[in-house]
């Protein structure tokens, strides 16, 4: 049966070539640095399931003093192709360019749908990411094909993006790391502890309010609005809007989620949702995208405030 | 109650511009010092939650097509294909996108988007593509950022619909731990609401970045 080793060893595969082409490529003097931070991250896809949780820790902090020694990640010389020459291209493929960039997400979920009704080629629980990983090869090969850009250029424009993220690339793994070490101290309950704390006189309206902040709170500490949830509705939605106040279980489990997925909007601990497309798109401000998303999410989380008030409590 | 100075950690080191890599290990030294774990313990508990978690950085499987497409012009055509559709401004573009992604997901389609996938070689260039066209000013960074924020609030107003997504089905396993039996089916109805609410306030202000970027030609009117 296919698992994620599968998709651990082409993610390290690529690293590897990625540390590779680094050096093979480039003549500044940060190709070594940047070498050995493409090639420490493949290590961790290669043997991390081999080297033990002390080995993965060293490999990670290891990472971490490489990505921060400020000596990696130099600026590539310009694209090989110039805007004109681009457009060009654009013109003379046409519209089948977006077939590659598209084939991607068809084929993750293509595949999740195929083996999930075809058990027992590949594990269930992972058919998405697994399937994901055939489709982003599946495409780079289509591309190989049409473009014959030789052996080395899928990994040259692979790295440049790489480097062109720089450390926001690291910062969601890196971040879950950081969510499951708060979880494994007591964070969650720490907070819910507090926010049980403060005086409501029994007002419902102020119940519900503290419920969907704390689980929005809650989720921007935590990175993960599944982690927050069983704390919050633990602390506040099982005792208070359930059981005192008679409220719609189901409505209060629901609605309380997604005020927690406001949080996910505001906060750099969802680092692969916020920190990882300001990067991506070269935006100047790393938290760009969360400005961005701000004013909706504040109005949000005073909807599902409203909406839990108004329907989640059948008087 | 300790554990809550390692948000303090978290927080200072942000604010100070320090390197975030090395913020989170600070971070994370600080919970596993205020729980009592040795430094030993610390690394290796560290250690396998990156172990655990690397599924996340695994995304980036899809960089060398999308860089080799992008060499080949995707994001020209990307803007080239705006340029043909006249009546397709930006905010009608970006409140298409929304509610294409909220109903996909709604139906479990959650992949069909994605900001590796999605958003920067295809979405953003059309995005931009269309705030070119007009003849207002604008400002690209926000024209990015909002076209970001558009795929993920899409995404999660969206997907708790769909009956078999995760967080339907933790919420279902917290609440049996309560003795409270609920089907998806009960859960997923009480995302409406939200997912309406979302369609409305994400999509209006979208559609205001149209009316924003007029407002200069007005002034210079009176």
């Amino acid at each position: 049966m296919i698992g994620l080793g599968l998709v651990y060893a082409l993610a390290g595969a690529m690293f590897l070539g990625f540390a590779v082409v680094t050096l093979l490529s480039r003549r500044d003097a940060r190709r070594w640095a940047t070498a050995l931070l493409w090639g420490l991250v493949s290590v961790s896809f290669l043997l991390g399931d081999v080297i033990g949780d002390t080995g993965n820790g060293i490999v990670a902090i290891a990472i971490v003093v490489v990505a921060a020694s400020g000596r990696t990640l130099a600026k590539h010389q310009a694209a090989d192709e110039s805007v004109a020459a681009r457009t060009v291209m654009a013109m003379r493929f046409g519209n089948r360019l977006f077939l590659p960039a598209l084939l991607i997400p068809l084929a993750a979920l293509g595949g999740t749908l195929l083996f999930k009704a075809v058990p027992g080629i590949v594990q269930a629980s992972n058919a998405t990411l697994i399937s994901l990983a055939l489709g982003a090869v599946l495409a780079a090969l289509l591309c190989m094909i049409w473009f014959r850009p030789g052996p080395a250029a899928p990994l040259k424009a692979g790295v440049r993006l790489m480097d062109g993220m720089g450390w926001a690339a690291l910062m969601p793994q890196m971040l879950a790391s950081l969510g499951v070490v708060y979880a494994a101290s007591g964070m969650g309950e720490a907070v819910g502890h507090i926010l049980g704390y403060v005086p409501t006189g029994g007002n419902l309206f102020a119940q519900v309010a503290i419920y969907c902040v704390g689980m929005a709170l809650l989720t921007a500490l935590m990175g993960n609005a599944l982690a927050a949830f069983p704390v919050m509705f633990a602390a506040i939605g099982v005792p208070l809007l359930i059981s005192a106040q008679g409220g719609n279980p189901a409505a209060v489990a629901a609605i309380g989620m997604l005020a927690g997925f406001c949080g996910t909007l505001m906060t750099p601990m969802a680092a692969n949702f916020n920190l990882v497309p300001a990067a991506l798109l070269n935006l100047r401000d790393p938290y760009g995208v969360i400005w961005a998303q701000m004013p909706t999410a504040v109005v949000m989380l005073g909807a599902n405030i409203l909406l839990l008030y108004f329907l989640g409590f059948p008087s | 109650m300790f554990v809550l100075f390692a948000i303090l950690v978290l927080l200072a080191g942000l604010i100070a511009r320090i390197n975030p890599l090395i913020v989170v290990l600070a971070s994370a030294a600080t919970a596993g010092l205020a729980a009592g774990l040795s430094p030993h313990e610390m690394i290796a508990r560290f250690g396998g939650a990156f172990n655990a978690n690397k599924f996340v950085t695994a995304v980036f499987l899809v960089l060398p097509t999308i860089g080799l497409l992008e060499q080949h012009g995707l994001q020209e055509r990307a803007r080239q294909l705006m340029a043909g559709l006249k009546g397709v401004t930006l905010g009608r573009l970006l409140l298409i996108y929304l509610f294409a992604r909220q109903l996909s997901a709604a139906v479990g389609l959650t992949q069909l988007g994605g900001q590796v996938t999605m958003v920067r070689p295809m979405l953003a260039p059309m995005a931009q593509a269309a705030a070119e066209q007009d003849e207002a000013e604008h400002d690209p960074e926000h024209v990015k950022a909002m076209s970001a924020a558009t795929d993920n609030i899409g995404l999660f107003f969206g997907e708790d619909i769909f009956l078999a997504i995760g967080s339907i089905l933790l919420m279902m396993g917290v609440m049996k731990g309560y003795g409270m039996a609920v089907e998806p089916f009960h859960l997923s109805i009480w995302a409406v609401p939200t997912a309406i609410a979302a369609l409305v306030i994400h999509g209006g202000r979208v559609l205001m970045l149209d009316r924003r970027r007029v407002r200069p030609a007005t002034e210079v009117e009176r």
